[in-house]
């Protein structure tokens, strides 16, 4: 039975049970609802979610495992023997996964009987060109124990679906008649519908530690396999970066960590200045109608997708950097040689962090207690000696905070530097050559048509590893400074 | 008298000022300019890159075409007459390339254009896609072989940018797909208005082409996509967003698995985008094995991501229910569950669909965890017919297809990606004022 008309009829049958259950209750009641102890719907409710939520879980489960099952008994199946030169298991198994692909093709269009599949030999006949002829397309032929492969892959995953029909939909039915007979006036329907709803509410809700874990675990499984392919200590200590699809790559983060915070640095240069003069400015000195005019409009440049900063780096920034201090540049310097560079991807970097610095400070700057305004300017100080010797001084763990929170930003942003800074990996300070990042690599080695097991690609997740360690230990260090900043004042 | 033995500033007065005050008083005014240059430079920033990105983009929403006679002959289309689709089809798009060359000499002939170029290179200023556009025509209109009839084709992007102005005589010194000549017989097409600059649906409803036909790429497929991935985002997101803040607004009890939630979440919102991205691919295509490139793991993607976003604003939205109407509604013998979707949640809900609209502005952009799943690379030009089809079959989104536009090293497609950037942030700003309206509208001060 196809999936969909299995979800459709634990729908139907959940439906059904939510206007069994009501109308079943009042009866019992003899119509009479103040002898109820929950109200009707929730009689209702709860033989729905019997009959649905066990049988789904049971589905969902069954479909994350059932491949993976399969998967593991076919890969028993095949010997060393089994894989020819130059191939390894990976590759077998996707031939066998497409031949099986191929004859559910064969059946489901009905141009093969099931028992001439069973019965199909692959030394007799040509597997290829009759699956070809069906639109299935095969990179070579058919060996024999690929077949036998596919067959048992096929014939077990028909046998799994068929087996998880029938319980997914016993167990419906169960779900039915036992929360039917549960239906009475005194059962307390409400508390139980309620605590299926808590406990909805409880999962939503851990879904983020979910999708925590799921982000760790998936990297660091990766990344263990990465370290089992490549000596940590190239990666950690090593100083070059080359990958090379022939193997033999040294694949190390130092030079891909440098140019991430040069570029970092470069924006933190055009953010913080510009962004905390304008904090201040807004907060200090700007009446009314300017700061409701000019704040939305800054944080506009919050809102503008990375994808535009990326765009404008390439296309404007960058050209423009070389006609200024370019080979024939109006400068006549001859520094900079391409439009990709650390200060075309550092100033763009920079223009999109303005507003995030400048909110961030300009909520910080405003939290300090205006008494301490008052106390510096009735002692006879200036608007500006006030913010500078008082405000400032007293909101500075904040300014701290928020200065770190766009680093992280910075670290972690990939369109811009994608597209702005290029891809040589080097040590250098000089800010007009071309330099990559950590983002960027990860872009460009897992986009790649490279081969899943090797380090070329594994290194990506190693990357995103350290990556995220990296921006959550500047995150978690910012919220700390701004928490306890935050208490000293309230 | 010890006040006057000390020595006194000579016609010290408040009204005058000395020396230091003018010192302080420059600082002070120096200090405020330092602000409004801040305020300015952050203000240049964004009319320079509003302004670019008109200039720039404006140019993708006209292209040139050239309108012409062709008559659609039936010796070279259907030799039998029997006017059989099948062998309709057989005949290739290089057997529909004579009749343009033909169209191009009556053309010239009907306007007295005087020209030594011959049919083959004049025919070289179309589009390479003019011929297919004749085939498909003609397939679907098979009773109209033999017939004359006038057509639009779109011209080639060197003509294009020619009327654009990006390109000139000058710069086509070493180009091999155009030549000053064709450019003198555009000129002479313009005059008799054969060849027009108009505005261009195709680049809003229509599909990606390939490299070589930049004038015939469109961003309405990836759109499609974007779409398909916001259904995702928004029937996922918007549930779980909102039952997550309900648990830790009103029924979370203070512990240290709450208190492991909400570090975490705050953490989740600052996580670089692109994180997302490796965990999408490790998970949904790698392990999952969903399909790469669709729609579907892309929304689930951009749906971790937002996720954040609608809990923080859902939790300030619901915080900002005053507590008397839950012990009004527990008064009267509401349970908890009801007080808080009975009474709470409508009353927050204008502020958690604000938050919403917002979230789903921020996914729409977001490029970086698309790059992993694979949504570029590749020529996005199936509309999907169906949902499923939509969800399931591999497709492009709007940024992913203007970052497929700028890898293109061709002008005439990076005036295509800025067009694109238009029309996002069209979609962005009519959905943020949408938000902002909302808020107006139904923002209720306690």
């Amino acid at each position: 039975m196809p999936l969909s008309w299995l979800v459709l009829i634990i729908l139907a049958l959940a439906a059904a049970g939510y206007f069994i259950g009501r109308i079943r209750v009042l009866k019992l009641a003899g119509g009479e609802i103040r002898a109820l102890h929950s109200l009707p719907i929730y009689y209702g409710t709860n033989v729905a979610l019997s009959v649905a939520v066990p049988a789904l879980a049971v589905l969902l489960v069954w479909l994350l495992a059932q491949p993976t099952l399969i998967e593991r008994t076919i890969t028993g199946m095949i010997t060393p023997e089994m894989i020819p030169d130059g191939s390894n298991l990976n590759l077998v198994m996707s031939d066998v996964r497409r031949v099986a692909d191929g004859l559910n093709t064969a059946i489901s269009s009905g141009a093969m009987p099931v028992a001439e599949v069973d019965a199909m030999d692959a030394t007799v006949v040509d597997v290829r060109a009759k699956l070809g002829a069906l639109g299935v397309a095969l990179g070579q032929d058919v060996r024999p124990e690929v077949l036998a492969a596919a067959k048992s892959y096929r014939s077990a995953a028909v046998t799994g679906n068929a087996l998880r029909a029938f319980v997914v939909l016993a167990l419906a039915l169960v779900g039915f008649v036992v929360s039917m007979s549960k239906t009475k006036p005194d059962f307390r329907a409400r508390n139980v519908v309620e605590r299926a709803v808590l406990a909805f509410l409880m999962g939503a809700a851990s879904l983020a530690i979910l999708t925590t874990v799921g982000i760790v675990l998936s990297m660091l499984f990766e990344t263990i396999n990465f370290f089992g392919l490549h000596d940590w200590r190239d990666f950690f200590f090593g100083t070059t970066w080359a990958p090379n699809f022939r193997g033999d790559s040294e694949l190390s983060i130092l030079p891909l960590l440098w140019g991430t915070l040069y570029i970092s640095f470069i924006a933190l240069l055009v953010a913080v200045p510009v962004g905390l003069f304008a904090a201040i400015y807004l907060s200090e000195y700007a009446g009314p109608k300017t700061r409701a005019i000019a704040k939305p409009l800054l944080e506009i440049l919050a809102g503008i997708p990375t994808i535009v900063y990326g765009l404008f780096a390439l296309l404007t920034v960058g050209p423009l950097l070389v006609n200024m201090f370019g080979q024939s540049g109006s400068l006549g310097l001859g520094w900079m040689s391409g439009a990709t560079s650390v200060l075309t991807a550092g100033v763009v970097m920079g223009i999109m962090l303005i507003p995030f610095v400048s909110s961030l400070s300009d909520d910080i700057i405003n939290a300090v207690p205006q008494t301490m305004r008052d106390g510096s300017l009735g002692l006879g100080a200036t608007p500006s000696e006030t913010i500078r010797q008082v405000v400032i001084p007293a909101a500075l763990p904040g300014i701290v905070g928020a200065i770190l929170l766009a680093a992280s930003r910075a670290i972690g942003e990939t369109m811009i530097v994608v597209m702005g800074a290029g891809a040589i990996a080097k040590f250098s300070a000089n800010p007009f050559e071309s330099m990559t990042t950590i983002t960027t690599r990860i872009v460009s080695q897992l986009t790649g048509d490279g081969d899943f097991a090797s380090p070329e690609t594994l290194v990506a997740f190693a990357l995103g590893l350290s990556l995220f360690v990296l921006t959550l230990g500047l995150n978690v260090l910012a919220l700390y400074i701004v928490r306890k900043y935050r208490e000293q004042y309230e | 008298m010890t006040d006057a033995s000390q020595p006194t500033v000579p016609n010290s007065s408040l009204h005058i000022l000395d020396a230091r005050t003018k010192r302080r008083n420059a600082a002070e005014s120096r200090f405020k300019l330092y602000g409004m240059i801040a305020i300015g430079i952050g203000l240049l920033m964004l009319v320079t890159l509003l302004t670019t990105i008109l200039s720039k983009g404006t140019g993708a929403f006209t292209q040139t075409f050239v309108t012409m006679e062709v008559e659609l002959l039936e010796s070279k289309l259907d030799k039998t007459g029997e006017r059989d689709l099948e062998k309709i089809k057989k005949v290739t798009t290089f057997g529909y390339a004579p009749l343009i060359k033909t169209a191009f000499e009556q053309t010239v002939e009907t306007h007295g254009i005087d020209t030594d170029l011959k049919s083959k290179t004049m025919a070289k200023i179309l589009s390479k896609s003019a011929a297919s556009q004749l085939r498909d025509y003609v397939i679907s209109n098979p009773d109209q072989i033999g017939q004359t009839i006038e057509f639009r084709f779109l011209a080639n992007s060197r003509v294009d940018g020619y009327m654009k102005g990006r390109v000139t005589r000058d710069s086509i010194a070493n180009d091999k797909n155009i030549t000053a000549a064709q450019l003198d017989f555009v000129d002479q097409l313009i005059e008799v208005g054969a060849l027009k600059k108009t505005f261009n649906i195709d680049f809003i409803i229509g599909a990606d082409a390939s490299d070589q036909r930049p004038e015939a790429a469109g961003i309405g497929v990836a759109m499609m996509g974007s779409l398909f991935m916001m259904l995702v985002v928004l029937a996922l997101a918007l549930p779980i967003g909102v039952a997550a803040s309900i648990y830790l607004e009103e029924f979370a009890p203070k512990n240290w698995i709450t208190d492991i939630i909400e570090v975490n979440i705050s953490n989740l919102a600052a996580v670089p985008s692109i994180v997302f991205g490796i965990l999408g691919l490790a998970v949904f295509i790698n392990y999952m094995h969903l399909p790469q490139s669709a729609p579907l793991v892309g929304g689930l993607v951009l749906t971790l991501m937002t996720l954040p976003t609608i809990i923080i604003s859902t939790r300030a939205a619901l915080k900002a229910v005053p507590p008397s109407i839950r012990d009004a509604a527990l008064g009267v013998g509401a349970s908890k569950m009801q007080a808080v979707f009975h009474h709470v949640l409508p009353l927050a809900a204008p502020g958690i669909l604000t938050g919403t609209i917002i979230g789903l502005a921020q996914a729409l952009g977001e490029t970086a965890p698309l790059l992993l799943i694979g949504m570029i690379g590749f020529i996005a030009s199936n509309m999907p017919g169906t949902v499923g089809e939509g969800l399931l079959s591999p497709n492009s989104a709007m940024p992913a297809q203007i970052y497929e536009w700028a890898k293109r090293a061709d002008p005439a497609f990076y005036e295509r990606a800025w067009g694109g950037i238009i029309i996002l942030l069209i979609f962005l700003i009519s959905m943020n004022t949408l938000a902002v309206l909302l808020r107006r509208r139904f923002e209720r001060r306690w």
